[in-house]
C-alpha cells in the first residue's frame, strides 16, 4: 500500500476513535461544567457500558443486530441508574466539594473496577457487529459498521446539541452551570439538576463503549484509556464547552490514529499527554474556550 | 498546635521510634519484613503529607517521586554499578530535581488543575519508563542482584538482604524524616506552610512570597518521597513500573487521610492500619482494591479528619 492510502486508513481509524471520544468526552465536559465535578470513574462508566453489552447480547443471543440493539438501549439505563444512585449516595452528601469529589470518584473507579473483575472476569470478550458490511474502496476494504459509528456518533453529538440549546432542559442545564444559587433562588431544582446530568454524562460514555465494543472487546480494565483521553480533549477544548469538546475530540482522535500508526503508541500517548499538561500549565482555559470566570 | 509543649511532642515522637525499636526485638521473624516495608512506605506517606496535608496541595501524582527514586537508585547500582550509599543519594536527587522541574509548572496551575496536571506529569513519567525499556525493564521491572545490595563500611560491610539490618535501615530513614518533618513543621516555615493553606491571598497580603514558599515545599515533599522510593529499591531488591503507576499516586493520599492529614504520626498510623487490614481481609477476598475504594469514600463521606486528626480535636490538642 502506497502512502496516501495508508494515510486515509489511519485517518479512518482516527475519525473512528474521535467519534467514541467524542461522545466519551463530552459527558465527563457536562458533569465538570454544569457540577463542577472531575468525574475519575467516568471510565469506569464507560467500561460498565461495554461489560453490559456483552452481557446482554449474550442472554438474548440470536440475530447479533437484534442484541446490539437492546444493548444500545438497555446498557446506558443500567449505567444512568449506578451513576444516579452514587451521586444521591456520595457526591450530594459531599456537597460536591471538588476534592473531596475527587477522592470519592477515585474509590468509585476501584469498586466499579474490581466487581467488574470478580463477576465478570479478567478476559477480554466480543462481542458480534450488528451487520458485517465492507465498503469497497479502490485500495482497502473498509468496515461498514465502523463508518456507522462515525455517523451515529455524530447523530448523537447533534441530539444533545438540539436539547442543550433549544429545550427547556438544556436552559435549566445552563442556568444551573452558569450560576447555581440564583437558579435555585428562580425556583430551578439544582440537586435533581445535578443527579440528571451526572446520569447523563454516565448515558454518554456507556453508549460510547456500546459503540465501540463490537470492534475491540469488552474488558475490565478498558476504562483507562478513554478516561485520560476524555480529560485530554475537555482541557483543549474548554471546559464546558460542546463546540470545543468535538473539535478537539476529532483534532485528538486524528492526530492518536496518524501518529500510532506511524510512530509506537506509546510515544504518542507521551506526546499527547505532555502537550496537554503543558496546555494546561500555560493556557488553563483551553484552546478554544474563553477565559474562565 | 499550641505553643507550650515542645518537649511533649519531640517525647512522643522518640517514643513512637523506641516502640518500633521494641517491636523488632519482639515480634517473630515474618513481621519484620512487613514492618521494615510498611516503614519505607510511611515515609512515602509522610513526604506526601507534607504537601497535602501542611499546604493542602492534592497531588495526584506523587508516585513519579516515589519512582524516581526507585529507578535513580536502581539503575545506578544496575546499570553503572555504583555503591550503595552513592546510590542512595542519587535517587534522591533525581526526585529533588525532578520535584523541582514538575513544581515550577504545575505551581502555576491552582485546584482541580493542579491535580489533572501532576497526574498527566506523573502519567507521562510511567510512560517515559515502559517506551525506554531496554534501560528500565518495561513493565517486567528490575531485580536489584544481592551481591550488589551490601553497604561497606570501612572494614565491616552489612548485607541489606538480612532481615536485621534491613529493619535497622529502614527505622534509621523513618526517624531522620519524622523528625524532620516534625521540626519542618514546628518551624516559622512550617507555619508560613499551613498560613498559605487556610488563606493564600492573606499570606500574599502579609508579604509572603508564596510562590516560592510553595515551590520549596514540593521539592521538600518530592525528595522524601524520592528517598523512600531510593530506600525501596535498595532493602527489597525489585525496581518495577507499577510503582509509578496512578495506584500508586493514589495510595499515599489514602494512607494520609485514614492516619490524618497535617499529622505528623498520621501517615505511619495510615500504612499500617492499611496493611493490616488488607492482611486481615485477604483471608476472605483477592479484591483488595474494592477494600482501597469503599475506605475512600467511607473516608470522605464521614472521616474526614482521619484518625489522628479526629483524636487532636477531641482529646490532645498539642499534637503536631
Amino acid at each position: 500500500m502506497h502512502f496516501g492510502p495508508h494515510l486515509l486508513l489511519a485517518a479512518l481509524e482516527g475519525l473512528v476513535t474521535s467519534a467514541v471520544l467524542a461522545l466519551t468526552a463530552l459527558g465527563l465536559s457536562l458533569v465538570f461544567g454544569v457540577m463542577r465535578v472531575v468525574n475519575v470513574a467516568h471510565g469506569e462508566f464507560f467500561m460498565l457500558g461495554a461489560v453490559l453489552a456483552w452481557a446482554i447480547t449474550t442472554a438474548i443471543g440470536g440475530d447479533p443486530a437484534l442484541g446490539f440493539l437492546a444493548a444500545l438501549v438497555i446498557a446506558p439505563l443500567i449505567v444512568g441508574a449506578i451513576a444516579l444512585v452514587a451521586e444521591r449516595l456520595v457526591l450530594r452528601r459531599l456537597n460536591y466539594n471538588p476534592e473531596a469529589t475527587i477522592v470519592a470518584t477515585i474509590g468509585m473507579l476501584y469498586i466499579i473496577q474490581q466487581l467488574a473483575l470478580t463477576f465478570y472476569g479478567p478476559e477480554a470478550r466480543p462481542v458480534e457487529p450488528p451487520f458485517s458490511y465492507r465498503i469497497l474502496l479502490p485500495w482497502f476494504g473498509y468496515s461498514g459498521y465502523k463508518l456507522s459509528v462515525i455517523a451515529a456518533s455524530a447523530l448523537l453529538l447533534l441530539a444533545t446539541w438540539l436539547v442543550l440549546t433549544r429545550t427547556r432542559i438544556g436552559l435549566t442545564m445552563r442556568a444551573t452551570q452558569y450560576d447555581s444559587e440564583t437558579a435555585q433562588a428562580f425556583g430551578i431544582p439544582v440537586g435533581r439538576v445535578y443527579g440528571g446530568v451526572f446520569a447523563l454524562g454516565a448515558m454518554l460514555a456507556a453508549i460510547a463503549a456500546v459503540l465501540i465494543v463490537p470492534i475491540s472487546q469488552a474488558h475490565y480494565l478498558m476504562g483507562q484509556d478513554p478516561l485520560l483521553l476524555s480529560f485530554i480533549v475537555v482541557i483543549i477544548g474548554g471546559l464546558g464547552s460542546l463546540r470545543g469538546t468535538v473539535v478537539a475530540a476529532v483534532l485528538i482522535g486524528l492526530s492518536d490514529g496518524i501518529i500510532s500508526m506511524f510512530f509506537s503508541p506509546t510515544l504518542a500517548k507521551i506526546i499527547a499527554t505532555l502537550l496537554v499538561a503543558m496546555v494546561l500549565v500555560f493556557r488553563p482555559q483551553g484552546l478554544f474556550g474563553t477565559a474562565s470566570r | 498546635m499550641s505553643e507550650a509543649s515542645p518537649a511533649k511532642a519531640y517525647a512522643l515522637h522518640l517514643g513512637v521510634i523506641a516502640l518500633l525499636f521494641v517491636l523488632s526485638l519482639l515480634l517473630p521473624e515474618y513481621y519484620h519484613g512487613l514492618l521494615a516495608r510498611i516503614m519505607v512506605l510511611a515515609v512515602f506517606a509522610m513526604g506526601y503529607n507534607m504537601l497535602f496535608g501542611y499546604v493542602g496541595l492534592l497531588s495526584l501524582g506523587h508516585a513519579m517521586f516515589f519512582a524516581a527514586g526507585l529507578y535513580g537508585a536502581g539503575l545506578a547500582i544496575i546499570q553503572f554499578d555504583w555503591s550503595v550509599p552513592l546510590a542512595f543519594l542519587g535517587g534522591i536527587a533525581c526526585g529533588a530535581v525532578l520535584a523541582m522541574v514538575i513544581g515550577l509548572l504545575a505551581l502555576r496551575t491552582t485546584g482541580v488543575a493542579f491535580m489533572i496536571v501532576t497526574m498527566m506529569f506523573a502519567q507521562v513519567f510511567y510512560l517515559l519508563i515502559l517506551y525506554f525499556a531496554t534501560w528500565t525493564g518495561g513493565d517486567q521491572g528490575m531485580v536489584v542482584p544481592q551481591p550488589a545490595r551490601v553497604l561497606s563500611l570501612g572494614a565491616t560491610s552489612l548485607e541489606l538482604t538480612n532481615p536485621t539490618v534491613r529493619y535497622m535501615t529502614a527505622l534509621g530513614l523513618f526517624s531522620i524524616v519524622l523528625l524532620v518533618t516534625l521540626a519542618i513543621v514546628r518551624s516559622r516555615y512550617g507555619r508560613v506552610l499551613v498560613a498559605i493553606r487556610e488563606n493564600e491571598e492573606r499570606t500574599k497580603m502579609l508579604g509572603y512570597d508564596t510562590f516560592s514558599n510553595k515551590l520549596a515545599a514540593v521539592v521538600i515533599s518530592g525528595t522524601i518521597c524520592a528517598a523512600s522510593g531510593a530506600a525501596y529499591a535498595l532493602l527489597f531488591g525489585y525496581v518495577g513500573s507499577s510503582f509509578a503507576s496512578v495506584q500508586y499516586s493514589i495510595l499515599p493520599l489514602l494512607w494520609v487521610l485514614l492516619g490524618g492529614a497535617a499529622t505528623t504520626l498520621g501517615p505511619l498510623i495510615g500504612t499500617l492500619f492499611m496493611y493490616y487490614v488488607i492482611d486481615v481481609t485477604s483471608g476472605y477476598t483477592s479484591a483488595y482494591l474494592l477494600i482501597v475504594g469503599i475506605a475512600l469514600i467511607l473516608l470522605v463521606l464521614f472521616f474526614p479528619k482521619g484518625i489522628l486528626g479526629s483524636i487532636r480535636q477531641r482529646w490532645l490538642e498539642w499534637l503536631p
